[in-house]
């Protein structure tokens, strides 16, 4: 037993240089925001430099941080509850009272993702145009909602699919309705699961950055756009760009930190029984 | 039963209160429209560089000077900002009011009847101080479409200190066979010095920009009269044999990723001998906040080969009003005030006059203040004003334009080339392949556009 435990050493080390490894260009574009222009394009790169606040406090002076961060929760929150509302009835009715098209129908849901976003990009401005939806934050909210809405649909259905018949059975056994069964029985013992399929979708919708970026302009323009505004086409800019980009993650990374638990929770539940 | 109600009264009740918020947000969406109060927004897209960002800055002058508007700024990365103008554009969004684009779309655009046209610009305002070529790159039949906000061409940057100690002397007009001897002669790159800098990354925009110059003065094409590509000529063989050999002999290692951002860093930290690009970098290289080499720069006309106006380029971006601006009257305000004289007068009062934007104004180039803070001067007037759009080749082209063509179809087989240019620096393939490929890609698209049969 000892001896098989002692050649196991190196799995944490390799964990550790994977983890190293991802964390990398977070944690150089981090340190690159406090250099100067000219020292972040120093070669060879340099690691130990005099800190300088100035890409900060430029980056502000540019652009209301506030207003895109502001936006950007708006979006997300909106388009993941919207996602949930949607999915979740949709993910129960699939999981316990499957018909023979079930599985098509999941198929043809997920299939929608593989088309590239710019081959529906003109028909989509132009829809937004004609409804007025472009540059307004319920227009994003709706086309993040079409997105994420095949990866919500699935992760739910995968969730409730862990949740053994026999304790609804027995709810309905006990005249539960369907929408007692739904909120008062599967949703808790499917939560973290819903949680952590909300998580995701927060994140998916904070990053997006193609349809952020083409249908706003001002008002609803969210976080990504605000990155998109300080790379240069000449000059330098990877010190400003760097304090851009640490400061539209930081809500995020926060965020995922504080919740890493529920989310770990959620992505292994059900794996083992 | 009565639970059941409830529960269902209450999911009603969710419902209902959902829609109404969407409905209410549809409404707030609809009803947003050009004006605040009683002051008209404009909406201008623009691109984030230094002479852009000074104009944002002082823009704040302009509000005051028109207390009705109110300035909105969308600042995007130079690719999304074309891809973003062109998709309102062309489907009638009619997000913005004021759009900087480049002399390469305005002809285009001005063609489909896209852009309004400036010829209404009031008699202060003095069209003809605006530089001959750039002014006719931005007009369409004639008529002005945009106003260049600032201009460019190319030319040549050196380290003096290398080149005095190798004992050359830069001519005003150096050639091609003279910018091979000299990078050979300056090539120390156990120092971390490159003989050479050149753009390598692929794009229409990028490498082959450059490119594009050197085979026109090397005497070639991109098409001929019947739009028959001749990427397979003498005259391309030997003008990509040449950039290959000298890149790869005395350019820095990985010169296939560098663009201009890249060059300029690596000469701004002394890291090339000479560099070939913008004349706008001139500015840049001279400032000692930004460049290691600010008191060791030289620089000269773009080299030649064998002709002589296609081997310098022009480029300007220009500010346009779209035909689907809500605020036309406020949008030709804006952008005379933004390409007026007063404007380069006001940046030279905040920030000097060597901040001013170059390549639009003659009066700019005459102003004696101007002159002492930019040495390089000269140089960019001259070569802006060389720059030959209508003739950019020895041989009749059916197209305008120095280093692109003017053609929407041109972006697309620009930067195809440009990988295949690419792949052949890399040594992937040999220049004879990354050229056939070429003309391939290059009959393939003209055929499905129907340029040729």
């Amino acid at each position: 037993m000892a001896t098989k435990q002692s050649h196991r050493w190196w799995i944490p080390l390799l964990g550790w240089l994977v983890a190293c490894l991802l964390f990398f260009p977070i944690f150089w574009m981090f340190i690159t925001s406090f250099k100067t222009e000219v020292a972040a394009v120093a070669t060879p790169p340099q690691l130990f430099f005099r800190p300088t606040l100035e890409n900060y406090v430029a980056v502000q002076t540019r652009a209301s941080y506030f207003n895109f961060a502001w936006n950007s929760v708006v979006i997300s929150l909106g388009a993941t509850i919207l996602s949930l509302l949607l999915a979740i009835p949709a993910a129960y009715a699939m999981s316990f009272f499957p018909t023979k098209r079930t599985k098509s129908t999941l198929l043809w849901m997920l299939s929608t993702k593989m088309l590239p976003a710019v081959g529906v990009l003109v028909p989509i401005y132009i829809l937004a145009r004609e409804t007025g939806l472009l540059d307004t934050r319920i227009g994003l909210v709706i086309i993040y909602t079409l997105i994420n809405l095949p990866i919500v649909v699935w992760m739910i259905y995968s969730f409730f699919k862990e949740v053994p018949k026999e304790i609804l059975e027995a709810d309905r056994m006990d005249g539960a309705s369907t929408y007692q069964e739904l909120v008062h029985v599967l949703l808790p013992l499917a939560l973290p699961g819903i949680f952590s399929t909300a998580l995701l979708s927060i994140i998916l919708s904070w990053n997006e950055a193609f349809w952020s970026l083409n249908l706003t302009t001002f008002d609803a323009a969210p976080l990504t756009a605000f990155i998109a505004s300080f790379s240069s086409p000449q000059g330098l800019f990877w010190a400003k760009l760097s304090a851009a980009s640490s400061m539209a993650i930081a809500p995020i990374l926060i965020f995922g930190w504080v919740s890493q638990r529920q989310l770990v929770r959620g992505l292994t539940f059900g794996a083992v029984k | 039963m009565r639970l059941f109600c409830r529960a269902r009264m209450r999911a009603r009740g969710l419902v209902a209160f959902l829609i109404g918020l969407l409905l209410v947000q549809l409404v707030n969406a609809c009803s947003a429209g050009p004006q605040a109060g009683d002051r008209t927004r404009l909406t201008i897209a623009t691109v984030n560089n230094g002479d852009m960002v000074v104009m944002q800055d002082l823009s704040s002058q302009f509000e005051a000077d028109n207390p009705d508007i109110e300035l909105r700024w969308v600042v995007l990365e130079e690719n999304i900002l074309r891809q973003r103008t062109t998709t309102d554009v062309a489907s009638q969004g009619g997000q913005f009011d004021v759009l900087t684009i480049g002399s390469y779309e305005t002809p285009i655009w001005a063609r489909r009847g896209w852009l309004r046209s400036l010829d209404g610009l009031p008699a202060e305002y003095d069209v003809d101080d605006l530089i001959d070529p750039i002014r006719t790159g931005l007009s369409y039949e004639d008529t002005l479409y945009a106003v260049p906000f600032y201009g460019e061409s190319s030319m040549l940057y050196y380290r003096t200190d290398l080149f005095d100690k190798a004992g050359i002397t830069v001519p005003t007009n150096p050639t091609y066979a003279q910018v091979g001897e000299w990078a050979s002669q300056v090539h120390d790159p156990t120092n971390g010095v490159y003989g050479i800098c050149l753009r390598g990354k692929p794009g229409w925009g990028e490498n082959m920009a450059f490119l594009t110059t050197l085979v026109n003065t090397f005497g070639g094409r991109w098409f001929d009269m019947d739009w028959q590509p001749t990427i397979d000529s003498p005259e391309w063989q030997n003008a990509v044999n040449f950039y290959v050999d000298v890149l790869n002999q005395y350019g820095p290692p990985g010169a296939s990723s560098n663009g201009f951002n890249e060059n300029l860093a690596l000469f701004s930290t002394g890291k090339c001998g000479m560099w070939i690009d913008a004349t706008v970098a001139a500015g840049l290289l001279s400032n000692p906040e930004q460049s290691q080499v600010a008191d060791r720069l030289g620089f000269a006309r773009a080299p030649v080969e064998s002709y002589p106006n296609g081997s310098n380029w022009l480029w300007s971006w220009a500010l346009a009003i779209p035909a689907t601006s809500q605020s036309p009257e406020a949008a030709e305000r804006f952008v005379a005030w933004a390409t007026s004289k007063e404007y380069v007068r006001l940046v030279a009062d905040e920030y000097g006059w060597v901040s001013v934007p170059p390549g639009t104004r003659t009066s700019t180039y005459e102003n004696p203040d101007y002159q002492a803070a930019a040495p390089f001067a000269a140089t960019v007037l001259t070569s802006i004003q060389s720059a030959d759009i209508t003739n950019p080749s020895p041989l009749p082209t059916p197209y305008k334009g120095v280093q692109y063509v003017d053609i929407p179809e041109f972006q697309a087989i620009g930067t195809q080339v440009g990988q295949r240019m690419a792949s052949a620096l890399t040594n992937q393939v040999s220049v004879d392949q990354a050229i056939a490929q070429s003309q391939t890609v290059a009959e393939r698209f003209m055929r499905h556009t129907g340029y040729i049969e």
